[in-house]
Formats: C-alpha cells, structure tokens, sequence
C-alpha cells in the first residue's frame, strides 16, 4: 500500500482522511512494514466499509488485513441502529463464526512424545476432516431446531462436554437472539450431516506445545507454562454458516436501493438493523453462531475421546473459544456516551479488556484470551485483551497470518507429500485426507504470523501471552 | 493479472485469476451460455482435477435472477449447494439461459477421496471481480472470486 495514502499516528497507527462519500475516518493498525506489504484493495476496503450508513467513529482494519469481499479480511466496523445504522451479510462473510478454541491438556511434552504418532493416527481417524466427510452427528428437525438455539449448550446437553467448558466460550456458548425460523431448508439441509466436522482449507485441530511464556503473569491466570501441550480448533458453522451468507448477501444486495442504501461494492450487501431484512439476518446470523460453537463443543468432546484412549491422566478443560466472524451487540463508549453498537468483525479477534463483565469471573483480573492461528509449520499465538483495546477499535484484535500467495502459486511450488516430510523431519506430524491440500496450505504460503502479533501487541489491541508450536496438525 | 488454468475445447475454456485469500473462476466461451459452463469447469478445479471427475450421473439445476451477473453467482452457489449435499463433483455441464433464468443439468459422480484428492471445499461464490460481458475479441466472459 501507498503510505501516501495515509497520515500516520503513532508508531502502528495510520489514518485515512474521510473523503468523498465517506461518513468516518479509515485506521489502519499495523507496522510501517505489514502497510507496505498490504494490497491496495485494503485501502479500497476499508473505504467502502466507511461509506455504510450509521458507521461509528471509523472503519478499523488489524495488523493481518488483506483484501477480502467487500469488507477487508482484518476489518472492524460498528453501526448505531438510531442512527440508520446497517448490518451486513458481507461484513460477517460465509464462515459466519469460524473462530478457534484452546484446550489445555494438563501434559507435559515429555509424556506426549512417546505416543505421538498414535495420538496423530487416531486424531486423524476419529476427527472428520476434508470435503465431503460427515460427522457422526445426524440432527433431525427436532434436534436442529435445538442445536441452533442452543449452540453449544445444546451439544453439552446432548453429552458432548461439560458445563465448566460453557464459561469459557463467548456469550457462555449460547447466542442468544437466534432464530432458527429464519434460517432456509437448504441451509438445515446443508448441515444435516457435517455436525462435529472440521472442513477443510485453512481449518485444523492442532496438538501444540507452549514453547515461550511472554507474560508469566497472565499466563498463570491462564493456567499455561512452557512445555505445556494444548490442543487447538479451528473451525466454523460449517454449511449452514456458509449457505446463510450466500442467501442473506444476495437479498441484501438485491433489497439495497429499497432501503436508499447506495452500495460502492455489491459484496458489502447490507439492510438497515431496524428493517425486517436486517432482523431477519440477524436471527439466522445468531443461529449460526450456535451452529459454530455447537460445533467445535462436538470436535472438542471428540479430541478428549482419543486422549482418553491413549493418555488417559490427560484433563482437557477449555482456556477459551473466540469467533472471528460475527456480528455482535455490545455496550461501548462514544465520545463520553455509553452507546449500543452493531460491531462487525471479519476476520479480527473480539479481545476485550481486563474487568469486562462479558468475561469468566476466573479471568475478569487479566483480560480475555485472544487466540490467534498460524500456520501448519510456524506458530500460533495466545494474547490477552487491553484496557487500551477497548478504545482502539472496539476491544479487536487481529485473528491470524494471512496468505502470501495464492493456492495456484503454492500448488506450483510444493508438493504435498515433500512438504509432510519436511515438517516430520522437524517433528510435526500432518494427516489429511488430501496432499493438493497440504500443498495449497504450505506453511511457505502464509505471511510470518509473528510479525503480525507483534504489530497487534505494539499497537496494544491485545498483549502477547504466549508462543505455541505444532506436534501434530489435522487438516481438512 | 496473471490467468492460471486450461483451455477444455474450441468453445468454452477456464481459467483461475489470483485472490490474495481465495481464488477467482473464469469460464470462457463464444456463448454466454458457453462462458457459464466454463466457469463451472473453473469451479470443479478449484477442488480437484476436473479430467478425474466422470460425468456418470446427472443433476438438474434451475435458478432465477435479476441480471446476467447475480445469475452467474447463483448458478455457482447451486452447484456448490449440489456438491455440499450429494457429495458429487462435477465435470459436464449444459446452461441454457432465458431471460434471467437458469436451466442446466451437471454431470458428475460422487466424491472419492483417494481419486479426487479434493483440496478444499467452496463455501460460496462472491460479488467480488463479477463480471459476465464480452471481451475485446468478442469472447463471453463469466467471473467472480468463491469463498474457499
């Protein structure tokens, strides 16, 4: 990007003056060197996002930003529903509430060693992972009704978990607002068989080891050290997730000019939040964030089967669950004013602050975990939410590396199988179903994830905690 | 922008163009219907080699919308639904288009994971570089970036 574009202040912070049809600034937090390295089209984006009606304050992008649809992926954008405020199928994308979670296994490296490639077997073969696999889970229109109003409290309900886990998910694992009425028979449809399934692309379940400890402080509150094994999941709501973003943005971009609202880019398809559209979407929106956390509370009950099985003394308990594509409401502070807002955040972490009372009494003291993902071969990195944060862009952070190149360009450069050697030479273990898949996802392909976190803590929208390395890694 | 992909025959072809996160599908044709089909072709690749995928069994698919651009995203979204509930890859299509609806029938067969070696599954076709129009050399055009 063009740092002529911006006026930079402070050190990782850089302004977009509004211009032409935009209501609010554009700020960018990120390096001097993730700016130069960013594609233009963030610039364009976080435009465009400014123009919505009934945006507050400004139209944010995190440290990992790169060119999405419509919104940046890495962008943040909050509207005031007294204000005409929208809210936007595009702004949440199609893996409504892909999000990850951090298990924390009570083991040690040492004692995971010796069963690492039976861990990795049978992770593999109980997880489903790829295209076209089908969770063990069938949920007929009783139970889907259920499962997305109930999230996963359901899944708890249905013996998936415990109810210590609920706590440490966002909205206590249920969202509530759902409304499953309004989610189509092709969306159920879609679903029916992929409960408790991973996907595929940039999704993995992940056995790590903690290999730094930044902060002892709230590392301890956390309850991790160095050595420490934790496994982490990185999924989202699956078909019904994917097919609701497809019906909402195409009846969003299509009912745009009933509602007057101009649309520089077709993809930021958006309907007033007071306007039947609006709560219709946001109904299905909700439901599909219960299908996400149900999901995940499936994936994680499976995890602890197979550690069962092989290290029973481990005790998998929950750090934390964060999604990085919703559409939430929350009280934030407004020129003074405790105000109401739609907050969007498309691939960025929510990361609120120490005392927020959204967060587990067990962790109010610190702050709320931010999980960030990296790659297969790197690493991935836990931070913690900032008094700071809250007043930078909505208690956000970033959400994960960001690809470097594209999956053509990978695909020429590696092949699959060469690059599971080369991870098993250095000790980490791959099983998927697909080697074009491995090779698209080839750690190479990804920006460094560890300049991105660094840029999220410097510019203080989330504080480092710790650094994590793969073991084994199951991709879809 | 730098085209990846394969001619198919004289009148349809396919093409991927580069996404910094995801992936743009491209067909090519002499008939904006032919441009379609192509741009399914491009889709099938996203996921596998479109030459593994036998067309043994036929699917109809029909949609409406209310111009060239959205119907081309709606007929991408109907073949990813298609894929997503029958498990099927496709690898032959006929398009007809009349004023704004769709009529088609995909052949394809079900997904073998050892064969296909699907790579990842499509969640959704985007807004985003969609474009159906003629070229300067007077080709049908039919693009947009899916969501992978």
């Amino acid at each position: 990007m063009d740092l002529n574009l911006l006026r930079r202040r402070g050190h990782d912070e850089w302004h977009i003056a509004p211009r032409g049809k935009m209501r609010v600034p554009g700020v960018i937090y990120a390096t001097e060197a993730l700016i130069r390295d960013m594609d233009e089209k963030v610039y364009e984006q976080v435009t465009n996002v400014a123009t919505l009606p009934g945006i507050v304050n400004a139209s944010y992008a995190m440290p990992d930003a790169h060119w999405g649809y419509g919104f940046p992926i890495g962008g943040v954008a909050a509207f005031d529903p007294d204000h005409g405020g929208v809210v936007s199928a595009g702004g949440v994308g199609f893996d409504i509430s892909c999000g990850v979670r951090l298990l924390r296994t009570g083991l040690m490296v040492e004692e995971v060693q010796p069963v690492k490639k039976r861990l990795a077997d049978s992770l593999s073969h109980r997880v489903p992972a790829g295209v076209g696999s089908t969770g063990q889970v069938r949920l007929g229109n009783h139970d889907m009704e259920a499962m997305l109003a109930g999230g996963a409290r359901w899944a708890v309900g249905k013996g998936y978990g415990t109810h210590e886990d609920l706590e440490f998910i966002e909205e206590q694992g249920r969202m509530a607002g759902a409304k499953p009425e309004q989610v189509s028979g092709r969306a159920k449809r879609r679903q029916q068989d992929e409960m408790g399934t991973l996907g595929s692309g940039n999704h993995y379940l992940e056995v790590q080891q903690v290999v730094t400890v930044h902060d002892a402080e709230v590392g301890a509150v956390f309850g991790i050290r160095e050595g420490d094994v934790v496994v982490s999941i990185h999924c989202g709501s699956r078909g019904l997730g994917h097919q609701i973003g497809t019906e909402f943005l195409k009846s969003m971009a299509v009912s745009a000019a009933r509602y007057r609202v101009e649309l520089p880019d077709r993809e930021l398809a958006c309907a007033p939040i007071n306007s039947e559209i609006g709560q219709e979407y946001l109904g299905a929106m909700r439901a599909a964030i219960n299908c996400a956390l149900a999901n995940r509370q499936i994936l994680t009950h499976l995890v602890r089967e197979v550690f069962a099985d092989l290290l029973p003394e481990a005790r998998l308990s929950l750090l934390y669950d964060v999604s990085h594509n919703t559409c939430k409401v929350e009280d934030h502070v407004v020129e003074g004013t405790p105000t109401r807002l739609f907050v969007h955040r498309k691939g960025a972490t929510r990361a609120f602050g120490p005392g927020h009372p959204e967060l587990p009494p067990s962790l109010r003291s610190v702050g709320q975990p931010v999980l960030i993902g990296g790659t297969m071969g790197t690493a991935s990195y836990v931070l913690v939410g900032t008094e700071e944060s809250m007043a930078l862009a909505y208690g956000s952070a970033c959400h994960g590396a960001g690809r470097s190149m594209s999956r053509h360009q990978a695909l020429r450069r590696w092949h699959g199988r060469d690059v599971v050697k080369d991870l098993e030479s250095r000790g980490i273990l791959i099983r998927s179903p697909s080697m074009r898949g491995i090779a698209e996802e080839a750690p190479g392909a990804y920006k460094d994830v560890s300049e991105v976190v660094d840029a999220a803590d410097e510019a203080k929208l989330a504080k480092k905690v710790a650094r994590l390395e793969p073991l084994i890694c199951i991709k879809g | 922008m730098q085209p990846l992909g394969s001619d198919v025959g004289p009148d349809t072809c396919w093409e991927h163009f580069p996404h910094e996160a995801d992936i743009g599908v491209r067909g090519i044709g002499s008939t904006k219907e032919a441009a379609f089909e192509g741009a399914g072709l491009a889709l099938t690749a996203v996921i596998t080699d479109p030459a593994s995928v036998s067309p043994l069994q036929a699917v109809p698919i029909a949609c409406d919308a209310s111009d060239d651009e959205l119907l081309l995203v709606d007929w991408l979204n109907a073949l990813v639904y298609e894929m997503a509930t029958q498990n099927m890859l496709f690898s032959r299509f006929q398009v007809r288009l009349d004023e704004y609806s769709l009529h088609a029938t995909a052949w394809g067969e079900s997904v073998e994971v050892t064969r296909h070696q699907p790579a990842v599954e499509v969640k959704g076709a985007t807004y985003t570089e969609l474009a159906v129009k003629k070229d300067e050399q007077g080709r049908w055009i039919a693009q947009c970036v899916v969501d992978v």
